[in-house]
């Protein structure tokens, strides 16, 4: 593994074993650059009768080899061909994992909204789920925290707590549970759990005499060293490390596919969570990018350069589609469905999609039910990501007279959707969707973005891919990032403001690319389409109606620039704060019916368009 | 190259009339194992047996007798190993030339396990709770793991469902349903089923549910259960499928899936054929992360079991001529058999691509196109 030269690799296989399809991609150097050349998805087996994930692998990697039309596997199909031989096999051969549920930790921190809070950063930017955050102030009493502790059985513990060099006392004492709990590992009994413990650097020594002998503890650099600072690299890597040498040891097949990989496996949120920080970090903007599966959604964003990521653990579109149901309620789910449903009906083809969770759509009835469901998937997981994503608690702020004016404080969400530039869409549901304007419609409904942002989609999901690959070949990643990946939707104008339907709410002008002028005024409850090809731009100038606002205050308006896409431009006048959807089932049946027309949704609707427009 | 096809791998529910069974019976904890390779074993023998450490109570005694941490061993009256109760005075403290005395107390019985010089905090560990594991099958102790449990085996008809709630029970099979049609309704429940597991056809909602557990069956296994009827069983919605340990009296498992679904003819046959037998049946369904499926198990007798029941079963992928059910509307819960595996993808009526195969309907000879994923393999051995 160390003996090759990856700053010149021809080729690069890579999958991502999601909980329920093995998607691959290849990418080759194609005149001096590298290009996404083609993809190919199986089923993930770790379900019996195969229960090794492998197979799944070597099917994935059979698609791409029928549609490229070289051999990448051995004679007998049994292993990856690396590095490439002739015209045979790739260079190199890399995977993200998120199947067998992922990586599940606990974390522990004295203070629930300080030290706490920061290790459930550390752990969700390293790409796990956090079963549970304990701390010495969450009113639970010790033999609960006990309890909890020996109940949930956790892939590994995150300790932290304290400051570097403050008192030791809270963080022993977390310590102490923690022994008495004498937690297992989830995964077979003769192990012993994995512990981090990132907290005060004068309590190294009684930590360890407490978890040393019960635990396998690791001790790295405080991830709060300070009330002011965040210090989550060195755990983060930890954490990385811990979940190829213990969590995946213990899946079936990952000892294989560990031995064939030229880099460690990565947790796939981990991946797409490097990808979404290096798109804003390089173009300098705030993005917000969610990657729904059919477990979980993962939102990651940043915001003025500070990265976040939240996972909601029981919300995807297979497995936790029931769930999303429960937590959303019917009626919030029949909102976004321009039909009449039984909601007995409804109800039975949500659980079979949970026990069967590989099938697909096959009608358009079905697929308009899955994308009402995504939708609230995504509204509920971007809200529990607003709640996260928080600025630091605990600082003591040094205030200026200007402060005073702001009123900002400590603990207020970072996720402020009027300066969002980009909203980045990916996993299965937004991938896949058959038009891209279901994407972009699904985006805009869940996220509901204000003033001026673009939209994209992660073409045929290789975030994870090109995250891994970034740790071997950054210069490959990048190209195939910005070339292959992203594919921009376009761009939604939708100002702040509530109103009467039938109200005037802005009036937009467009000097378009080819010269052309578009002046249109939007009533409340309106959406209007205007096509804008990828690539292109258009002057815009909006002026909102009293009241409404665009970035600039009540009733002012701006003058930007427009960038295009495989949608268009799609003006959103249907408000914001919230947004308005009629309570008569009729009327918002009606409207649906008409939002969905306008950007050409659903296939059943656009002989009426042609017949409106005609 | 030699063109290959990618297998379909669609991971069907297992059916078999005779195949070989192997459970693992491993305690949470290491414990003690009770029986040897070779062993034979009954369903409700036990076959290993631990104790779960009690539980913990921490008392700050630090805080309670205004000490520093440090000085808190000094003050303990009981050290630490040594058994207390509840009540029992565990530490003091003597002040004024022993005029005042401050006492701090067990909160129950138990044992010291800790004393801290740090925090001042004082663990005490309640007594420990036993633990035993059953052999669940009928069957031969083929695999001893030291300390942690053992394998049973037997040969058995192996019936796997699709969801189930509850956990382990055994009983006696009685059918109930006439056709794997027939809907069971609560009036359909005799007053003997105590013990028994019982056998309905395509549906059966909660009110029935509910009869066969206040009867005292053990289980009740059928095609479908509207999905609000779950909820209607467990007075909560189940978000994930995560279920086995669901305090019922009854474990249910059903064979398709949610709504009016025919039971599989092979299944219902064979539930038919096993009528009267002694089953082992568990409802724990986990869809994620090392996927369990809920089961029903009828042990074979020894005369009665095929010698190539042990013969390693070969995993087969879908393929022309392969018997398969429809896992998801249109025509939900219907079979048919694969005329057609075309290797491009088709457009659906949804405008997306995907691989298709084209099956003949069992019951009408009607053909039918649908996305590979919608279907699943019923086993025919």
């Amino acid at each position: 593994m160390g003996t090759k030269d990856y700053a010149n690799i021809r080729s690069v296989l890579a999958t991502d074993c999601g909980s329920t399809t093995t998607k691959a991609i290849l990418i080759e150097k194609v005149g001096g650059e590298y290009r996404l050349v083609t993809r190919g998805e199986a089923p993930t087996t770790v379900e019996a009768p195969f229960e090794d994930v492998t197979k799944g692998v070597l099917n994935s990697i059979r698609e791409i080899e029928e549609l490229r039309g070289r051999k990448f596997l051995t004679d007998d199909g049994e292993r990856i061909i690396t590095p490439q031989d002739g015209e045979d096999g790739a260079d190199i051969y890399i995977s993200t994992s998120s199947a067998g549920g992922g990586l599940q930790m606990m974390v522990a921190g004295v203070v629930q909204a300080m030290t706490a809070e920061s290790a459930a950063r550390a752990a969700l930017g390293a790409g796990s789920i956090v079963m549970d955050s304990l701390a010495s102030n969450d009113n639970r009493l010790p033999h609960e925290k006990i309890e909890t502790i020996r109940h949930l059985r956790p892939d590994m513990i995150l300790l932290a707590g304290g400051v570097d060099g403050g008192t030791i006392k809270h963080v022993v004492e977390l310590a102490e549970l923690l022994a008495s709990a004498n937690p297992r590992p989830r995964l077979g009994i003769s192990y012993k759990l994995p512990v981090i413990y990132a907290g005060n650097d004068k309590a190294r020594e009684p930590v360890a005499e407490q978890l040393g002998e019960k635990t396998d503890l690791t001790t790295v650099d405080n991830l709060r060293p300070q009330l002011e600072n965040e210090n989550l690299g060195p755990a983060r890597d930890k954490i990385h490390d811990l979940f190829m040498e213990h969590v995946m040891q213990q899946a079936p097949g990952y000892d294989k596919l560990m031995a064939w990989t030229d880099a460690p496996i990565m947790p796939t949120p981990g991946a797409v969570g490097k990808l979404i920080e290096h798109a804003a970090k390089l173009n300098d903007i705030n993005v917000v990018g969610v990657d729904i599966g059919g477990a979980t959604t993962d939102v990651f964003s940043v915001f003025d350069g500070v990265f976040n990521r939240t996972v909601s653990a029981n919300l995807g579109m297979s497995y936790s589609m029931s769930n999303v149901l429960a937590s959303a309620g019917m009626e919030n789910i029949v909102r976004w469905v321009p039909m009449d449903l039984d909601e007995q009906e409804l109800r039975n083809r949500i659980g079979n999609k949970m026990i069967r969770p590989t099938t697909i759509p096959a009608e358009l009835e079905e697929l308009k039910i899955e994308q009402a469901l995504a939708r609230e998937a995504l509204r509920l997981a971007f809200e529990q990501h607003k709640d996260f994503a928080v600025s630091l608690k605990g600082v003591q702020q040094q205030r200026t007279i200007a402060d005073a004016f702001s009123q900002e404080i400590a603990g207020e969400t970072l996720v402020d959707m009027m300066s969002l530039d980009l909203i980045i869409g990916s996993g299965g549901v937004l991938s896949h969707a058959p038009r891209r304007a279901q994407s972009m419609r699904m985006m805009i409904d869940s996220f509901l973005p204000e003033g001026v942002t673009r939209l994209a989609v992660d073409s045929i999901f290789m975030m994870p891919h090109l995250g891994v690959l970034s740790e071997v070949n950054e210069n490959a990643a990048v190209e195939v990032f910005d070339r292959d990946c992203l594919i921009y939707l376009g761009t939604c104008i939708a100002p702040v403001g509530r109103n009467r339907p039938g109200k005037e709410v802005l009036r937009i002008t467009l000097e378009m690319p080819d010269g052309s002028k578009i002046d249109k005024t939007l009533m409340f409850g309106q959406i209007e389409l205007f096509e804008l090809p990828e690539g292109e731009k258009a002057k815009a100038r909006i002026e909102p109606r009293r009241g409404w606002d665009m970035g600039e205050g009540p009733g002012s308006p701006i003058e930007t620039e427009i960038h295009g896409g495989v949608v268009g431009l799609i003006v959103d006048a249907r408000g914001r704060r919230p947004m308005h959807l009629p309570e008569d089932q009729q009327e918002r049946v009606a409207k649906l019916t008409e939002w969905s027309q306008v950007v050409q949704e659903y296939p059943d609707l656009d002989i009426s368009r042609k017949a409106a427009a005609g | 190259m030699a063109k290959r096809r990618a297998n379909v791998f669609t991971p069907g529910l297992k059916v078999s009339p005779e195949t070989v069974v192997s459970k693992e019976r491993r305690l949470p904890i290491p414990g003690e194992v009770l029986v040897k390779d070779g062993d034979r074993v009954q369903s409700k023998d036990v076959v290993a047996r631990t104790e779960l450490p009690g539980k913990v109570q921490m008392v700050n005694v630090a805080n309670v007798l205004s000490l520093l941490p440090g000085e808190v061993p000094g003050a303990m009256l009981k050290p630490e190993g040594e058994q207390v109760t509840k009540g029992e005075v565990i530490a003091e403290k003597r002040s004024f030339f022993g005029l005042f005395r401050g006492i701090a107390k067990s909160p129950m019985d138990g044992t010291i396990e800790a004393v801290s010089r740090i925090t001042g905090q004082v663990t005490v560990r309640g007594k420990p709770s036993p633990v035993e594991v059953e052999a669940y099958l009928d069957g031969d102790v083929v695999e001893v793991f030291p300390n942690e449990g053992v394998t049973v085996r037997t040969k058995a008809t192996f019936i796997q469902g699709i969801f189930g709630l509850s956990g382990e029970r055994h009983g006696r099979l009685r059918l109930l349903a006439k056709s794997p049609d027939q809907s069971l309704k609560a009036d359909d429940i005799p007053d003997d089923v105590e013990g028994e597991i019982i056998v309905g056809g395509s549906y059966a909602d909660h009110e029935c549910f509910n009869r066969v557990a206040e009867r005292g069956a053990s289980g009740l296994v059928v095609g479908g259960m509207d999905y609000q009827d779950i909820k209607a069983i467990l007075g909560y919605e189940v978000g994930v499928a995560v279920t086995g340990n669901e305090p019922l009296s009854t474990t249910l498992v059903l064979t398709e899936g949610f709504g009016h679904i025919g039971m599989a003819h092979t299944t219902f046959d064979l539930l038919s054929k096993s009528a009267g037998r002694v089953a082992s049946i568990n409802g724990a369904t986990q869809i994620r992360a090392g996927v369990i499926r809920p089961e029903v198990i009828i042990p074979l007798e020894e005369t009665e079991a095929v010698e190539a029941a042990d013969a390693a079963e070969e995993v087969v992928g879908i393929d022309a001529g392969s018997l398969v059910r429809v896992i998801r509307v249109p025509n939900f819960g219907r079979l048919g058999r694969v005329v057609e595996l075309p290797p491009e993808p088709a457009v659906l009526p949804t405008e997306s691509k995907a691989r298709v195969l084209t099956i003949e309907f069992v019951d009408d000879g009607e053909r039918f196109t649908l996305p590979r994923a919608n279907v699943e393999k019923i086993e025919e051995r």
